[in-house]
């Protein structure tokens, strides 16, 4: 496109890019395989660490967390009182999560991951907490194939999952005393109380929770989703805390998670040095 | 795929299917809200497909407080059975390997409902015309051969303008015509299948450009009820299309205060 000044500037478009689609039609037998292989790589594989008999595993309650607050708070205030056992993983590799070097066993701390928790004294409430990023064209089949393992009659699923402010769009300005906050979207089949106002138009959710939720709602499973907006996108203890009231009814929560433990999640998002000290 | 919200599968033997292509300035999905928002549709199914990027929001088309509640999902299908119409409403990007997925899905989708016809909402890029597209009008149409037959009397009645066949090499006379949509997203491709598989399809198109493209979905949804006549057009003015609250805050939140 021809500016005012003569210079020619690129256009683009928000909607679509430009047609690389013409070519699709004319691949041969070599890029079908490299799209297979590609398509193999990216995959998404749900592992568990007893062996399954194939059958899904009695659920009455999964909780989902993803975004650095969301699995802090269930680190801090949820896994650190002991009483949960890794049951299982998620692999998957993308440009952004490189998986595990040893694609068939469970992460290690630190590692970002996708992993799987049962409470003992009630193993049919499970968690999910989901520190990897997980690619558009990923979404889909995470949520298949995690769905695929539990049992989805009378199951109540609970989505925690971290946003920006700046993407929360309201005519009034929104000033830095009201944040974080949270909001929370339902499906039709969820009836029961809500522990925060719901999240108006024109604002929406992407990511792994709207994929979680457009599958819960097409499948009909009850299910909520609290989008936490803060101004802060490393773990924050006053953004975690703000998780609180979406899961007391679901779970028994450390009240007052100890300071060793807040300051490990936390330290993360710290600088390890800057130029003035 | 297809998957009914209600306990009730819906039929679409008979119908019309209006659907958005995702295309420059999302003029197709915005003349759709216009569309399922004015006359009130109901929401009959999702698609529910690993081809779009996931969304979830509340409903876009709330009148009140009670029915601002109820989830919506990437892509839902809306039906209003008195005018024999159903829209399918894509509210995100096609995920850039699943193009052709999704082009096969709409296909069978569109062959396996028993719709009468389908007419694809989508939209050019302004500035890639060629000499001949500046002049006139900046909307067009396309007709599929099974479509002709019935519809090309009538589109010559309403003086409507064919998208143009551009040359393959622009300053070479000779060289082959053919079909250029740039912007347009699947349109071209989805109109091509409907050719093959012999689908009764109309594209109708806008040129235009990214920005505030509210005025070119009027200009798109009332050149297409000139033609499908969904809502009567008072004798003074132009119809009175209801805008979703969905679009409130297009470009952004409120000004804060102390900026100035």
């Amino acid at each position: 496109m021809a500016t005012f000044f003569g210079e020619v500037l690129s256009v683009y478009s928000r909607a679509v890019e430009e047609d690389e689609y013409d070519d699709m039609t004319n691949e041969n037998e070599e890029d079908e395989q490299i799209r297979r292989e590609i398509e193999e790589k990216r995959s998404v594989h749900v592992h568990w660490h007893s062996q399954k008999d194939g059958g899904s595993v009695p659920c009455s309650d999964l909780i989902i967390a993803e975004g650095p607050n969301a699995t802090g708070f269930i680190s801090a205030y949820v896994l650190s009182s002991g009483g949960w056992t890794a049951v299982g993983w998620v692999s998957l590799w993308n440009e952004r999560s490189h998986g595990s070097e040893r694609p068939d066993e469970a992460p290690g701390p630190g590692e970002p991951s996708c992993i799987l928790y049962q409470q003992k004294h009630t193993p049919s409430v499970l968690i999910c907490q989901c520190s990897c990023y997980v690619a558009e064209d990923q979404l889909f089949q995470w949520t298949e194939k995690v769905f695929g393992c539990v049992q989805t009659r009378d199951l109540t699923v609970t989505v925690l999952s971290d946003c920006s402010a700046a993407e929360y769009k309201t005519s009034d300005y929104l000033s830095g005393s009201s944040v974080p906050f949270l909001r929370s979207l339902r499906t039709s089949a969820h009836k029961g109380p809500v522990a925060c106002p719901p999240l108006d138009q024109p604002n929406i959710s992407t990511g792994l929770a709207a994929a979680v939720l457009s599958f819960c709602q097409v499948q009909r499973i009850a299910a909520v989703l609290y989008q936490c907006y803060s101004d802060v996108l490393q773990p924050d203890s006053l953004t975690m805390q703000t998780y609180r009231a979406a899961v007391s009814a679901v779970l028994k929560l450390d009240q007052s998670p100890s300071a060793e433990v807040l300051q490990k999640i936390t330290r993360v998002g710290e600088l390890q040095s800057n130029l003035y000290t | 795929m297809f998957i009914a919200s209600g306990d009730v599968v819906p039929s679409f033997k008979g119908f019309t299917l209006i659907m958005p292509a995702v295309s420059v300035g999302n003029v197709g999905q915005l003349a759709a809200d216009l569309l399922i928002s004015t006359l009130n549709m109901p929401r009959v199914g999702y698609f529910h497909t690993d081809c779009l990027i996931p969304m979830v929001g509340n409903n876009p088309y709330a009148t009140s407080t009670e029915d601002a509640a109820q989830l919506s999902t990437s892509a839902e299908v809306y039906s209003h059975s008195d005018l024999k119409l159903a829209v399918l409403q894509i509210r995100t990007p096609i995920i850039q390997t699943k193009v052709r997925s999704f082009r096969k899905l709409m296909v069978s989708w569109i062959k396996s409902s028993g719709f009468l016809r389908s007419v694809l909402l989508s939209s050019s890029h302004a500035y890639q015309r060629d000499d001949q597209q500046l002049h006139g009008t900046s909307l067009r149409y396309l007709l599929t051969p099974s479509l002709q037959k019935e519809e090309s009397q009538r589109v010559e009645e309403l003086g409507w303008r064919e998208m143009e066949r551009i040359s393959a090499f622009p300053g070479i006379s000779d060289s082959e015509q053919r079909l250029y949509i740039p912007g347009g997203g699947v349109t071209k491709a989805l109109y091509t299948d409907c050719c093959t598989e012999d689908l009764p399809m109309a594209v109708v198109l806008i040129f235009c450009s990214e920005g505030d493209n509210i005025p070119d979905a009027f200009a798109l949804i009332n050149h297409l009820n000139d033609w499908l006549h969904l809502l009567e057009k008072p004798t003074q003015g132009s119809v009175q299309w209801r805008v979703p609250p969905s679009w409130r805050l297009l470009f952004g939140s409120g000004i804060p205060p102390l900026l100035f």
